[in-house]
């Protein structure tokens, strides 16, 4: 009855190890010992971590891609718009002026490039951190894995976490628990849901 | 402390050795064909040997930039590297060398330099304090004195380091760099004005110095990565290079081509927008005449064409995919130097066959001499101390 609840409420199993090496290679082991829905905390960036975990997505990459696409669209289509195109019916306060500037033509397209650079940056840039945040979920109030005080207190500061999920097929607490230990983790814990 | 096998294990492939050989005779015989020019057509053959000198000393004077830049910032990426970059910077004074033919056809590429076209031009006259055969050439020679110096020191205290030399070498690195950076920038700058800009002594952009500065370090860039693609054919460099250096190059290189394309679109906003007589000649002559077509053939393939290639990540960490943009990018630099320097010379479209010679026959010469300074020296700083971290197989970089 006690093991029946207590893994009910897990969220999963929690080890600590001493340097990004040791968890990049554990985060490499436990990907190929078949586990699958595992979690790589480092205060630091680790390259390679995420792709070792499985974590391949190029979400915000191609997010950043379109906006960034729909930004030089956007930037072009405003340029000529305002610079080239003025219709009798369409009110003034929404015309464009199609003015002889210099005597230059009216679609100076080297002039439009600035603009459009701009508006491709802007786009690109708002949504790589809007989608960032949306792909990862945030904000996110409450999360499980500050239930482990090793955690809360070092996260973010200096030390290393794997945390293998009780949501993967593989899970076993007992069985996770063990492989985690076998892996050279200073610490394993279990984390409360 | 370094274990003797280490040092062994990083020898020089045979294969450089082969190449400086191949290369020794493509520069010869591009040379020999380059004096055949000289008596066919003598104005030509200084033209086009100003090219080549300009496109090959910028290869030299980007590695011996990006060294600098190296030595202050540290990476793993410059210490893999660090051996190409010691040996085109060494080539300096060779550059310097090359330099001298130009000296007896002045009169064949400057305006400035024919006394009968000064003494009718106010404005030549004008300029002619500065813009004089015996100035002129003074500079430069202050500016290969100067850029010989750096690299011989650079090279020498690397040679000390290599034999476990005096402690405290990397902090003499950075001490000359961060002033050596800023000489550069300038004699590069000027360097740009007397040998490019003064081809058309009326004309002036104040950003010129600059895209001289970009250009060539994108040459430099794209030589390494052709080089690093050659040396990864045999070990030792095979198992030194990963992902992970070639990321970082292959972003510089895509930040090169953006710099670049930023500097010269930057010019060319400046002056189309204003539209002045005495700045828009030089682009009205370069949009014309079948001109244009090589600038829309830079546009699309020296800027265009990599920009989007490159934004791919997996692109940058492949060296198979990497070393062909890399080329493209070598080869546009050439045509790059011809469209700068050749329309002032010509009309109407054109790149003949002594221009083809003098980029062969000087590069040809050149590549010799820095397989030749590659040569002798383990292949990477094998005394260096970040070099094991810089080597080791883990994430952080």
């Amino acid at each position: 009855m006690d093991v029946q609840t207590k893994s009910k409420g897990l969220h999963g199993v929690m080890a600590e190890f001493r340097g990004p090496e040791e968890l990049l290679d554990a985060a490499r082991k436990a990907y190929g010992a078949g586990y699958r829905t595992v979690e790589a905390y480092s205060p630091i960036p680790i390259h390679g971590l995420a792709e070792a975990i499985g974590q391949a997505d190029r979400k915000v990459q191609t997010a950043v891609l379109l906006a960034g696409m729909a930004g030089l669209g956007a930037g072009l289509s405003l340029c000529y718009y305002t610079s080239m195109i003025e219709l009798s019916w369409v009110p003034a306060m929404f015309s464009g002026y199609a003015h002889n500037i210099g005597g230059r033509p009216l679609n100076s397209w080297p002039a439009f490039i600035i603009p459009t650079f701009e508006t491709t940056i802007l786009f690109a840039g708002i949504t790589a951190l809007v989608s960032m945040l949306v792909f990862n979920g945030l904000p996110l109030p409450y999360h499980p894995v500050f239930n482990v005080a090793r955690f809360r207190e070092h996260a973010s500061t200096d030390a290393f976490f794997l945390c293998i999920e009780a949501t993967d097929p593989k899970f076993d607490a007992a069985e996770t628990r063990r492989f985690l230990t076998g892996l050279g983790a200073t610490e394993v814990s279990d984390v409360e849901a | 402390m370094t274990e003797p096998t280490v040092a062994r294990g990083f020898e020089v492939p045979a294969s450089v050795d082969r190449i400086r050989r191949q290369a020794a005779m493509v520069g010869v015989i591009g040379l020999v064909a380059l004096i055949g020019g000289a008596f066919v057509n003598r104005p030509q053959f200084f033209q086009s040997y100003l090219v080549a000198f300009i496109f090959w000393s910028g290869v030299s004077l980007g590695c011996l930039a990006l060294l600098m830049v190296h030595h202050l910032s540290g990476g793993a990426w410059g210490l893999v590297i660090r051996r190409i970059l010691e040996a085109a910077a060494k080539t300096l004074p060779l550059v310097a060398l090359l330099f001298v033919p130009l000296i007896f056809g002045l009169e064949h590429v400057y305006e400035w330099a024919q006394p009968e076209l000064v003494a009718k031009d106010p404005i030549l006259l004008h300029k002619a304090p500065f813009l004089n055969t015996p100035f002129w050439v003074a500079r430069t020679l202050i500016y290969f004195l100067l850029w010989s110096g750096m690299a011989f020191l650079l090279t020498k205290w690397s040679s000390q380091q290599d034999q476990g030399g005096a402690a405290g070498l990397d902090r003499r690195f950075a001490r000359l760099s961060g002033p050596g950076l800023v000489i550069y920038g300038l004699t590069v700058s000027l360097a740009a004005i007397d040998w490019m800009m003064s081809v058309d002594p009326h004309w002036f952009s104040t950003i010129y110095g600059f895209v001289m500065v970009g250009g060539q370090g994108l040459s430099a860039l794209a030589f390494i990565i052709i080089v690093l693609f050659t040396l990864t054919k045999s070990e030792p460099m095979s198992s030194v290079v990963q992902s992970k250096h070639l990321h970082d190059l292959g972003k510089l290189l895509f930040a090169f081509v953006m710099l670049y394309a930023y500097f010269t679109f930057s010019q060319f906003l400046i002056i189309w927008s204003a539209n002045l007589p005495e700045e828009i000649p030089w682009y009205i002559r370069r949009l014309s005449n079948g001109w244009q077509f090589v600038m829309f053939a830079l546009v699309l393939l020296h800027f265009a064409l990599p920009f989007a290639m490159l934004l791919s990540a997996d692109i940058k960490q492949n060296l198979r995919l990497l070393m062909p943009i890399a080329l493209l990018l070598f080869v546009m630099r050439t045509v790059d130097v011809m469209f700068q320097v050749s329309p002032q010379f010509h009309e109407g479209i054109y790149i003949g066959w002594i221009d083809v010679a003098a980029l062969v026959g000087v590069g040809g010469v050149w590549v010799a001499a820095f397989c030749h300074y590659l040569r002798g020296r383990p292949i990477l700083p094998v005394n260096d101390p970040y070099l094991k971290e810089a080597l080791a197989n883990h994430g952080s970089h």
